[in-house]
């Protein structure tokens, strides 16, 4: 795609005409120098400089470039100009159409001359909606930061590194479910990475053919399913699991090991971490299977003619190509784990505690917010619960939009997507 | 050899995935449909009588939320869906969108959190209101990446025959692209529903739950899973009958949404290749 000619040329070709239509561009330096090139002469484009120039050079450059720039003004520069006649555009339609992009984008080269007051309104109508994410999301911060404002101030970093939580004394501290979160949600991740990866790597490449579409349809089951069931299940039963063969035999036999010491209750972090497991696999699995997929066939039919297995292909030359994206994909995972609440809730126990045991009893900052929001009377214990909402949202956001920009970076979904 | 040791492997994955699944499943059918009876779904919870009454409240709450949320949460997916999909492009388009596919992972307590903020602490009680507006900010993320993934899909040709006809480009996107899109769109809003249908930390705290049937918006109201959260903590035997019978009821509206939304986005997919 050539980038359009220079402001020399149009002196030579069009000395004495008007090269700029009268439906030109409505920008103020466009106007500014349209007029100025029509009434005084083309040369005093370079006076205006850049803007002109590319005003002038799209002009130009109609009919020699296939793909239209975002403008809807040089759309409208596209249209006939009964003045100039341009020798080259007689050829141009052919080949505009054959590298026009696909779909709806395309439709923007012919939709925006003549705008009536409808698709203004129309225009303006779904701008405003747009704009209301961007809102949205500012609300959200101002909204959480005012209502946390007494602890805000109260403590200030200090809710940060404090592992008090005292409702009756008003002394609050986030370090006890920070670490209960963190906890939880990396070791569910070391679980629930290999075991997604197996399961995408599976359904991506090794499933035969009628067993790929059911299998891809009941991963996916696993994440409609709401999670206070998963929590009511986890309850009745996932705790009477851990409890005695699990954390009993742990114990028993290794409970020497920091990891494994204390007493067996069932409900706690080890119980929190398998059921997060379960929770976060589907997201990860589906995003990896997509990623997987659109590894392109020509990198695996070249190692396949070097003579690689098919498990070396996926190892050597699949995973790596998808590394970004999959990297994407654990992290969204994580960011899930660490908002993830009613099932936690439900079969973490609910206490306070920090260090390496998995049988503990502990509170996730979304746990604590589900079981003592609605106890939670004064100006400061209501304030401290928001405030760990806040620190959530910007931890899962954080994570979010790290793991997007990997996402989109791999597989390139951010403009046509 | 390591080929069929990993491929092994990679099948034992997906057996140690699923099982969870079926065990769950197996779970809720079992408890749940020996305390599921026709009249638990007709009334209202009652301790003292005999049987620990229904979900009758739940049920009809859930349906309000429901209702609720997608007015909230189609309205704004709708418009940012057609903007994204007809007129964006460009540094404002990329923000727009990358802004929905954050907030698609927002956790759902802070969205909870967030209308509480905004609605139950100015109007002063916990409503429907908010629990609507909160489930409608989950929604939103879905019904919008979906919409417009679904006008994408959309031929070119429709618009370009709508426009040399001399319709005016607003017209063709209301009267011709989204009409041919009609299948995907309601694809979009059951993916939407479905996921809300069985959230309930947002609900905790705006709409708050209630013994009664909803009477008005401004009022506290029950949702089914509220209510299997709340049943599930009780110490009696029969409000835990009530949970599981109520987890049945969710999980079957649940799979009941996506098996409609996987179905029609298969009818929408073959109308497209065929038109």
């Amino acid at each position: 795609m050539d980038s359009g000619p220079t402001l020399g040329r149009i002196k030579l070709d069009r000395a004495g005409d008007s090269p700029i239509g009268e439906r030109a561009v409505r920008s103020p330096i466009g106007l500014f120098a349209s007029a100025l090139v029509r009434k005084i002469h083309p040369s005093t484009a370079l006076v205006v400089g850049l803007p002109a120039s590319r005003v002038v050079a799209r002009y130009n450059a109609r009919g020699r470039r296939a793909v239209m720039p975002s403008s809807p003004h040089a759309a409208e520069m596209t249209k006939e100009d009964p003045v100039v006649n341009h020798g080259e555009s007689t050829d141009s339609p052919p080949r505009a159409f054959a590298r026009q992009p696909a779909g709806a984008r395309a439709f923007r080269l012919f939709g925006d001359r003549a705008t009536s007051l409808g698709d203004r309104v129309f225009h303006g109508l779904s701008v405003c909606f747009a704009l209301l994410i961007l809102v949205i999301t500012l609300v959200m911060v101002v909204t959480l930061t005012i209502q946390a404002w007494p602890t805000i101030t109260r403590f200030g970093w200090g809710f940060l590194t404090s592992a008090q939580w005292n409702p009756v004394v008003d002394r609050y501290g986030a370090l006890t479910f920070l670490f209960g979160t963190l906890y939880t949600s990396l070791f569910a991740l070391v679980l629930a990475v290999p075991l997604s990866l197996g399961v995408a790597i599976f359904l991506a490449e090794l499933a035969p053919r009628s067993v790929r579409g059911p299998a891809t349809m009941l991963v996916e089951l696993l994440a409609a399913i709401p999670s206070v069931v998963y929590g009511l299940w986890g309850i009745y039963v996932l705790t009477a699991i851990v409890q005695s063969p699990v954390e009993g035999w742990l114990g028993a036999h290794f409970g020497w090991i920091p990891l494994f010491s204390g007493p067996a209750y069932g409900s706690g972090i080890l119980a929190a971490i398998l059921i997060l497991t379960i929770m976060i696999v589907p997201t990860i699995t589906a995003i990896s299977t997509d990623l997987l997929r659109r590894v392109p066939t020509e990198q695996r039919e070249g190692m396949l003619a070097l003579g690689a297995t098919h498990w070396e292909t996926i190892t050597q030359v699949v995973l790596p190509y998808a590394r970004s994206g999959i990297i994407g994909a654990v992290i969204l995972g994580l960011g899930r784990a660490v908002g993830e609440t009613m099932a936690v809730t439900m079969v973490i126990g609910n206490g306070r505690y920090i260090g390496p045991s998995l049988f503990a009893v502990t509170d996730t900052m979304a746990s604590v917010i589900a079981n003592q929001f609605s106890e939670a009377t004064g100006t400061l214990y209501p304030a401290a619960l928001l405030e760990l909402g806040l620190l959530l949202f910007l931890m899962s956001m954080a994570l979010n939009m790290l793991a997007r920009l990997l996402v989109w970076r791999f597989a390139r979904l951010g403009d046509t997507r | 050899m390591t080929n069929t040791i990993m491929r092994a492997l990679c099948a034992l994955c997906c057996l140690i995935v699923l099982a969870p699944l079926a065990a769950v499943l197996f779970y809720v059918v079992s408890q749940g449909a020996s305390s599921l009876t026709p009249s638990l779904l007709t009334r209202l919870p009652d301790p003292t009588a005999a049987h620990g009454g229904g979900l009758l409240n739940a049920i009809t709450g859930t349906l309000v939320l429901l209702l609720l949320a997608c007015l909230v949460g189609v309205s704004i997916g709708l418009m940012t869906g057609i903007y994204l999909a007809e007129y964006g492009r460009g540094r404002f388009a990329w923000l727009v969108r990358f802004l929905t596919d954050v907030l698609a992972g927002l956790p759902s307590i802070v969205a909870g959190l967030v209308a509480y903020g905004l609605i139950v602490v100015v109007t002063g009680n916990f409503s429907a209101l908010s629990g609507g507006v909160a489930l409608g900010l989950l929604m939103f993320p879905i019904v919008t990446r979906t919409i417009e993934g679904v006008l994408l899909l959309v031929p070119s040709d429709v618009r370009e025959a709508g426009l040399a006809l001399g319709v005016r480009r607003w017209r063709v996107i209301v009267s011709v692209v989204l009409p041919m899109a009609a299948s995907g769109i309601a694809t979009a809003i059951i993916l939407g529903i479905a996921r809300v249908a069985g959230e309930t930390a947002p609900l905790l705290f705006t709409a708050f739950g209630s013994p009664g049937t909803p009477n008005s918006l401004l009022q506290p109201v029950s949702a089914l899973p509220l209510a299997i959260f709340v049943d599930s903590q009780a110490p009696d035997q029969q409000s835990r009958a009530l949970a599981w019978a109520g987890a049945l009821v969710l999980v079957a509206l649940v799979l009941l949404l996506n098996l409609t939304a996987r179905l029609l986005a298969a009818r929408f997919g073959g109308q497209r290749s065929r038109g």
